[in-house]
């Protein structure tokens, strides 16, 4: 029986009021609307939807942020465990020591193995990862397979020169406090794009607290728009 | 937007070919290609197929021999200026997806291929045929992936293509710049590769604005036209030549009309 037969009930006399039985007593005159939605009803309609619709939700919320995730990225090591913090301490000249720039504006990016036997020719610490380096890379004159973070699309032209040369901008304010990292993180590519998980952003939310946390299009387009740099199309592809 | 970009230095980047210099060689088309990752088939007899984002096209005075002349007319795209924001170049005033539109430091044509998706207005509005459509994926031959130019994205089947003047070169010569701590670039920093490939150095490349540049120079010569003039698409593509039927001719002027 539906909550408006009830009511109709209720109103249509007294003399029905007793075949209700149950909690409405037969004597009352008046009776409210919401008195008849007993304990069990609200068990029944209220609270149970919402237990069900909660659980549902939180498993939907699961498989979208947890699950979903870990199908969309493949993760991989870097090849070795580098420790940004320990080689900030050592250099002179901060990041630019070992990511440098060209002659001609040409950035070196992460730069090859040749860069760092400028100081491990030979083992000068006795770290197990210095001793990969030396052993796996240096001495048998391979390139370390490093995974690219910050790596974008074909379609993309970037020049560090007109952002670190020219605007000024520090390299904290894209790729985000790195040098004070003592390990690398785990390198996650999305296996549809082939992109890195540093471009979308690692938080799935999507939500962007630091300036560093997502390097998609909208935010060098922000960042153009607020310092008043173009927004040409040709200003970042090629 | 006019305050901002107020700022910044503007270029009108254009081309002056000079087609009595001209010997339809075709280097300007192979650098071209090579330039640009343009991709070809084995069988690239069909000209509505095959891309060229630079083209030579033969012209004769259609006259018997002895008489007879011929021309040859290099066609890159022509970048046209449109007159105002309201009247933009062709390709731009069509495209449903703004893929293509009007750098605004440069005055180069841009083609995004990322935002295209291929229903080839553009192709349609473009009165020189400079427009070019991705019908396969590029397949290089084996080996040749290695050889493709970093500077510039390769294109994927379904999009539409056209020259950019080289705008990588554009870019690799502001980034020089920036790091000497200049923000202009001098003339020789960027040509594009068909201006410097010209054996007969027919083709000069630079900014139209600027009296410093030869192509400042040339293209006021009272030799100069450009191709459909009278279409109002305002090219930054410029021509030379000495001989009247010529510009009769590619101008797309009839017998009997009078060339202003």
């Amino acid at each position: 029986m539906s909550a408006t037969e009830e009511k109709e009930q209720a109103v249509s006399g007294q003399a029905e009021q007793g075949k209700e039985g149950g909690e409405q007593a037969a004597g009352r005159a008046e009776i409210k609307p919401t008195s008849t939605l007993s304990r069990a009803k609200l068990l029944k309609f209220l609270v149970l939807p919402l237990l069900v619709f909660g659980a549902g939700f939180v498993v939907n919320l699961f498989i979208g942020w947890v699950i979903f995730p870990r199908l969309l990225y493949s993760e991989k090591d870097q090849p070795i465990d580098f420790s940004h913090k320990i080689h900030v301490e050592a250099v002179e000249e901060g990041c630019e020591s070992c990511h440098f720039f060209g002659e001609d504006g040409t950035f070196s990016g992460v730069p090859g193995a040749e860069k760092c036997a400028e100081c491990h020719e030979e083992r000068i610490g006795i770290h197990p990862e210095e001793a990969k380096l030396v052993e796996e890379y240096i001495l048998p004159g391979k390139e370390i397979p490093w995974h690219i973070y910050a790596r974008q699309p074909n379609c993309v032209y970037f020049s560090h020169a007109a952002h670190i040369k020219m605007a000024k901008l520090e390299c904290v304010t894209c790729h985000g406090p790195v040098g004070e990292s003592i390990h690398v993180k785990r390198y996650q590519q999305n296996r549809i794009t082939g992109y890195s998980r540093d471009i979308w952003g690692w938080r799935i939310s999507g939500i962007k607290t630091n300036s560093w946390d997502r390097m998609k299009m909208d935010d060098c387009a922000d960042c153009h728009k607020k310092s008043g740099a173009r927004n040409d199309c040709f200003v970042c592809h090629k | 937007m006019k305050d901002i970009h107020s700022e910044q230095k503007t270029y009108k980047f254009g081309m002056v070919i000079d087609l009595d210099k001209c010997t339809g060689c075709g280097a300007c088309m192979v650098a071209c290609m090579a330039e640009n990752n343009v991709s070809f088939r084995a069988d690239e007899t069909d000209k509505l197929r095959s891309i060229t984002w630079m083209r030579v096209y033969k012209m004769t005075n259609g006259l018997p021999f002895p008489d007879t002349e011929v021309c040859y007319i290099p066609r890159p795209c022509m970048h046209c200026e449109g007159s105002g924001h309201h009247r933009p170049a062709p390709c731009i005033a069509v495209c449903p997806a703004t893929a293509t539109d009007r750098d605004h430091e440069t005055g180069i044509v841009s083609q995004i291929y990322t935002r295209c998706f291929g229903c080839r207005y553009c192709m349609a509005a473009c009165p020189y045929h400079a427009r070019y459509f991705n019908w396969w994926d590029p397949k290089w031959p084996k080996g040749m992936e290695k050889y493709l130019n970093p500077d510039v994205s390769p294109r994927m089947r379904g999009v539409v293509e056209k020259c950019s003047f080289c705008y990588h070169r554009f870019q690799r010569a502001k980034n020089k710049a920036y790091a000497e701590g200049r923000r202009e670039i001098r003339e020789d920093e960027y040509q594009t590769a068909c201006a410097q490939a010209c054996p007969a150095g027919a083709i000069t490349f630079g900014d139209l604005n600027n009296p410093q540049h030869a192509v400042y120079k040339l293209k006021n010569s009272p030799n100069a036209f450009r191709i459909l003039e009278k279409l109002g698409t305002n090219p930054k593509v410029y021509y030379l030549s000495t001989k009247e039927w010529v510009r009769r001719g590619v101008d797309h002027y009839l017998e009997e009309e009078a060339q202003d």
